[in-house]
């Protein structure tokens, strides 16, 4: 073990070559997994909202399920599950991609399950009563509003779910994370190299909880 | 794809099948490997646990107190640093930094290292929920401990906290249980919990599904324990008259 701190770990080529590949899949699945999460999400949130039981207790089941395992066992489970089902080899990236889909989709339906309860029952009878249907009622009454009231905390959820991203270690995909670690197993030098990994999620993390407490005070809608 | 719920009663080192699915003798099968597992999870929550606790009802009480700037920044500072770091990256600080700065942390096992990096990241959540919990107090309840010659630890002993824990049990609940969730982590740094268990014995058996359903079960079962085990704390506790609305379930 090395004694001293070596700056000039801290290079470009530090950058360009181990931390942008990482940064860009790590900014990428929490992108495609907040999208993806928050649609399905929004159909989970719907399923169990609707009153109808076939469609209730599937959604609880898969929400509550995914709620209560630990997601690193998520990620060993699509890992090992996906290639056996299409009968083809899947790469830890892809793997990763649809986990985190599927994962986030039961956190995210409970912020819109939230989000559509918080709606007043009179807006939906007023749409109703125009003669909207469920879908027009929800596409342009219920959601955007819903939408509006949780912004913040989808966000939040986000932020979360960029830290999760970290967890594909389990798998071996290359993230961030990774690309910090294979640069301090290359340079001999792990401590400079964790500690820079800790400042960079610090502060990409800090300043998007920042933007989100002032986005929450600017949009917050007063009852 | 045919089940094959035998080989836990597998030995680990020669994968004979044992009779009584436990091994003897200091052999041990994948099933009592997977109890053992289990033990250490149940172990490293816990533990993480109760330093959460510690640290977060310190943390989250000097958050409040009234004409300290600088616990209150102090605090402030101790919950972003543990919450905007993700909890693998906090392990590793833990398993490679740490020590490197403090040679006597140098001995230390794996199993201590987690437990610390585990525990203050949650004491950071926990830190959140008890200022959030002294700040929803009604402002009366601190002026009428003054009112009656409270110094601002008894104000806090006998008035602030003992309400406050009441209302935040729902989140404890669910920090409990994140905590369950999150020592899953400890895998990567060698520490044999259940996540770390089903990773190498899918390798060594090849039985992924098996293996992966009974460590999913164990999780779930955890979960509910301690669900319940709260909610039973919960009604315990409550104050007649006094009951939190919707302070039920609390996922």
């Amino acid at each position: 073990m090395n004694l001293s701190f070596d700056f000039s770990f801290y290079s470009w080529d530090l950058v360009s070559n181990f931390i942008l590949k990482g940064l860009y899949f790590s900014v990428m699945l929490t992108l495609v997994a907040t999208l993806g999460g928050i649609f399905f999400g929004t159909l989970l949130a719907m399923m169990r909202l609707s009153g109808r039981k076939w469609l209730i207790v599937p959604a609880t089941i898969y929400v509550d399920g995914m709620r209560s395992i630990p997601l690193v066992m998520v990620i060993l489970w699509f890992f090992l599950l996906v290639p056996l089902l299409i009968g083809a080899p899947i790469g830890a990236e892809a793997s990763a991609t649809v986990t985190f889909i599927a994962f986030e989709a039961a956190y995210f339906s409970e912020i819109m399950r939230a989000g559509i309860q918080s709606i007043p029952r009179g807006q939906v009878f007023a749409g109703q009563a125009l003669g909207m249907t469920y879908g027009q009622n929800m596409r342009l009454i219920v959601l955007p509003q819903a939408f509006r009231n949780m912004l913040p905390v989808l966000l939040t959820q986000t932020i979360i779910l960029f830290q999760d991203t970290s967890l594909v270690y389990a798998i071996g995909a290359y993230d961030m994370l990774k690309g910090f670690e294979v640069a301090g197993k290359n340079y001999g030098r792990p401590i400079e190299a964790f500690i820079a990994a800790a400042v960079v999620y610090f502060v990409i993390c800090y300043s998007l909880s920042w933007l989100v407490k002032r986005l929450h005070k600017k949009i917050a809608i007063i009852h | 794809m045919a089940w094959d719920w035998q080989m836990f009663c597998e030995d680990t080192l020669d994968r004979t099948v044992r009779e009584g699915c436990f091994g003897k003798d200091g052999d041990i099968t994948y099933l009592d490997w997977m109890l053992s597992a289990w033990g250490w999870t149940v172990s490293v929550s816990l533990l993480a646990l109760l330093l959460a606790l510690v640290a977060g009802v310190v943390i989250g009480t000097i958050r409040t107190l009234p004409d300290s700037k600088w616990t209150v920044r102090f605090g402030n500072a101790w919950v972003e640093v543990f919450r905007n770091i993700p909890l693998l990256v906090q392990i590793f600080l833990w398993y490679h930094v740490v020590p490197a700065i403090f040679p006597a942390m140098k001995s230390m096992s794996g199993f201590v290292l987690v437990v610390l990096a585990l525990g203050f990241f949650t004491s950071a959540r926990i830190a959140e929920q008890v200022r959030s919990g002294i700040q929803a107090l009604p402002r009366g309840q601190r002026h009428a401990g003054m009112a009656v010659g409270f110094t601002t630890w008894q104000t806090y002993r006998y008035v602030l906290l003992p309400n406050a824990f009441r209302i935040i049990i729902p989140p404890l609940t669910s920090e409990t249980m994140n905590i369950f969730k999150n020592s899953s982590v400890a895998f990567a740094v060698s520490v044999t919990e259940l996540t770390m268990f089903a990773m190498q014995a899918q390798e060594e058996t090849g039985r992924g599904v098996e293996v992966y359903l009974a460590v999913t079960g164990l999780y779930i079962v955890s979960a509910f324990t301690i669900n319940r085990i709260m909610t039973f704390v919960e009604k315990r506790v409550r104050v007649p008259g006094l009951a939190a609305p919707g302070a039920a379930g609390g996922h």
